[in-house]
């Protein structure tokens, strides 16, 4: 296809066309009156559609094809409710800085601004929460603006963009040519970090005795997870990550200290309070990492390696940034750092792992959710693996042995309940290749579970394991703990029963309610290559240790034994 | 500490929301923001009082430049900028009184832009510290309505945003 010549075609088929040249092959989407004329061209195009049932699915599906592949997610909806049923979804992905693009029909030119039959302003509801946002008001501009819209969504920090296309734009013919490429002068990304930057954190590091790596989801979003491991195999330094930036270095890496934070391993917190040189790599310092700020790493140097100069010093003093994308930045690092004194430290890190693994109270009768993920973990290596959010988000984070990087997807900065199994869905169907399972829980599932319908209408075998505790669980565990165990509100043992909800959308149904059933029932639901649920019934007051409780120091750990 | 940013951004439909927005969502307080064409017409130039310190003014910053629209931001220190700000007073004025409104009209530089049976209505332009002024001595008469521009400022000498 060449983008250079000129034909006249309409708005929808310019649409379409754009699609096509920035190399989309799925997308996902729901229609509706106002975004016919595109579904209209859909119908004669070779994009794949995959058809959801609710629209924040189809955002969600997005963000879950585009952080398992690394391209630009797609969704489609129609204006009004449609539109703002996007809205969680695309939320989500800004949070966590996932590159989807999502297209809204909206009303004609003539009728905006007069509360028109489904008629909302998603522009303005969607700017907090887009990288950027447009509204087109001359189809000319469409092929311009898809071409904004697929860079900015890709490049420096990813995040959503929103088009809003109003029918009327859908219809008119226009003179289609692809623009090579684009110019915006409010737009240009730092990607090569600042090479006196460079060479004063490689002297930081070399006179650093307790030196942690902090990495985030950025090492993964800018392919990074190699520089990351042998950058931190060249200075000898322990390497904790963030929620999203499971994946950044194998869990069996020795020098993987796990998670860190409110749920973080004890020996991560302990490390990253007594280093003298925090490295974060596109991380931000979120509140559930640091816990108390005026506490966090109080006798640490820092060094911030991010390609948002926005995030430098936002939460916590950075005494060396070096803004610009971090695989570039990790390389040169390497580069220029030369020995390491942490032979002690390391010492000490190892001492720290004996001391305090994570663990939980082995049972033979009861089925401990820890328990499931480590079988999980055993039956599908190399999987991907999504969550939703709660308690077995946090055991999911904790027990399963990641390897590569994009093999955990889950809504971190957001915490969205439902984001996982349609993120699931997008994820089988940009790595078909994958084994994908969304731990999932049972207050969490029946947010998105009409997908299951997407999932077989479309043949997408992706597994649900859902830890079924009968509680919101995590919700519960603060009142059990901070509430006086006043668990208000938070029974939800009336739900539905999954696996007949399984087999009511012609889905694989399986349940496990003696430890023993756990592993059969997960290998079968893989080897049906069929969409499948396998319900666990786990012990139902069971809690996420280790805790850092909201506001204290995050070496103010709550464990098993207190 | 107050601090007087001119930020370029493209002359564009709803930039000026992008920009309010970022600031009521992040908890940054505008005191005064002023914004129209620039010699380049597809730019537009907001000028935006805000305070707070360092750390504040740094994120107000970074955060605007994040805005893609958003072509330039610097900070116009005082000693460095001229600052205007123009305002229409509505003072109350009888036979008694106006040769009095007016002297003080004449002191500031201001002009009296409309005369009624019962009111004169004062234009004047200065930095903020002028139209104070002349608002604390205006105040006695009683002002009826006031209506203020914002700071617009550019940098001293030759040098461009
Ligand atoms: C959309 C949404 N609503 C509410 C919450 C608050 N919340 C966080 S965890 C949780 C409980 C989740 O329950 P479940 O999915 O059963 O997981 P569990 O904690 O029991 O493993 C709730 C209600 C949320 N994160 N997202
Ligand atoms: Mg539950």
């Amino acid at each position: 296809m060449t983008t250079g010549s000129t034909e006249k075609i309409n708005g929808a088929r310019a649409i379409i066309k754009c699609l096509e040249l920035e190399g989309v092959d799925t997308i996902f989407g729901y229609p509706g009156g106002q975004i016919i004329p595109f579904y209209n061209e859909l119908y004669d195009s070779d994009l794949r559609h995959i058809l959801v049932r609710h629209e924040q699915a189809a955002a969600h599906a997005a963000d879950g094809y585009a952080r398992a592949t690394g391209k630009t997610g797609v969704c489609v909806s129609t204006s009004g409710p449609g539109a703002t049923n996007l809205v969680t979804g695309i939320a989500t992905a800004y949070m966590d800085s996932v590159p989807i693009v999502a297209l809204t029909g909206q009303v004609p030119q003539f009728m905006i601004g007069n509360d028109a039959f489904q008629e909302a302003d998603i522009k303005g509801i969607t700017q907090p929460i887009t990288k950027h946002n447009y509204l087109v008001q001359d189809a000319n501009e469409l092929p311009r603006i898809m071409k904004e819209a697929f860079y900015i969504a890709s490049t420096g920090r990813p995040g959503p963009v929103l088009i809003d296309l109003p029918k009327d734009i859908q219809i008119s013919e226009i003179d289609f040519h692809y623009p090579e490429k684009v110019e915006l002068r409010g737009y240009k990304p730092t990607y090569k970090g600042n090479l006196q930057q460079v060479k004063r954190a490689a002297e930081e590091i070399a006179k650093s005795f307790r030196p942690i790596i902090y990495a985030g989801g950025g090492v993964i979003s800018s392919n990074a997870a190699a520089e990351l491991v042998r950058f931190a195999e060249t200075i000898m330094a322990p390497v904790t990550t963030t929620l999203t930036g499971i994946g950044s270095i194998p869990t069996e890496h020795p020098l993987n200290l796990g998670m860190l934070g409110m749920h973080g391993t004890k020996y991560a917190n302990y490390a990253i309070q007594e280093s003298d040189l925090v490295i974060a790599v596109g991380a931000r310092f979120d509140d559930r990492v640091t816990g108390k700020l005026e506490s966090f790493a109080t006798n640490a140097r820092v060094i911030h390696i991010d390609i948002d100069p926005a995030e430098i010093s936002k939460n916590v003093p950075v005494n060396i940034p070096i803004v610009g994308d971090a695989k570039h930045i990790l390389k040169a690092l390497t580069k220029y750092v030369k020995c390491c004194n942490s032979e002690f430290w390391l010492a000490k890190i190892i001492e720290w792992k004996k001391e305090y693994p994570l663990s939980y109270r082995k049972e033979t009768d009861v089925i401990k959710p820890q328990f499931v993920v480590e079988q999980i973990s055993e039956v599908c290596k190399d999987a991907i693996i999504v969550t939703e959010v709660g308690q077995h988000q946090m055991w999911a984070a904790q027990y399963f042995k990641f390897s590569e990087p994009r093999t955990f997807l889950t809504s971190g900065g957001l915490g969205t309940m439902g984001y996982g199994y349609p993120a699931a869905i997008g994820a089988k169907v940009g790595r078909p290749d994958k084994l994908v399972v969304d731990i999932s829980g049972d207050g969490s599932f029946q947010m998105n579970s009409q997908e299951l319908a997407t999932a077989v209408q479309n043949d997408i075998p992706v597994v649900a394991v859902i830890m079924n505790n009968g509680y919101l669980g995590m919700v519960r565990q603060w009142q059990e703990l901070f509430f006086d165990r006043r668990y208000s509100c938070t029974d939800i043992s009336g739900s539905v029963d999954f696996v007949k909800l399984a087999e009511a959308y012609g889905a694989l149904g399986l349940r496990a309610e003696k430890p023993s059933e756990v592993r059969p029932a997960i290998e079968e639901a893989i080897n049906s290559g069929r969409p499948a649920i396998v319900d666990v019934i786990i012990e139902c007051e069971e809690n996420v240790y280790p805790m850092v409780p909201a506001g204290a120091a995050i070496n103010e750990i709550l464990d098993l034994e207190d | 500490m107050k601090h007087t940013l001119a930020v370029l951004v493209e002359n564009r439909a709803g930039v000026l929301s992008r920009v309010a927005g970022l600031f009521s969502r992040r908890g940054y307080n505008i005191d005064s923001l002023a914004v129209g064409v620039t010699e380049e017409p597809d730019v537009s130039r907001m000028t935006i009082v805000v305070h707070g310190d360092d750390s504040v003014l740094e994120q107000v910053k970074k955060q605007l430049n994040k805005l893609v629209e958003v072509i330039k931001v610097s900070d116009l220190a005082s000693e460095d900028a001229v600052e205007r700000e123009l305002a229409l007073f509505k003072v109350a004025a009888d036979e008694s009184s106006r040769a009095e409104i007016m002297q003080i009209t004449d002191i500031f530089r201001a002009r009296i832009v409309d005369v009624g049976p019962k009111s004169v209505t004062v234009e004047v332009t200065g930095n903020e510290e002028k139209i104070m002024a002349i608002e604390n001595l205006l105040q006695k008469f009683g002002i009826k309505e006031m209506v203020r521009t914002g700071k617009i400022a550019i940098a001293r000498g030759s040098k461009k945003v």
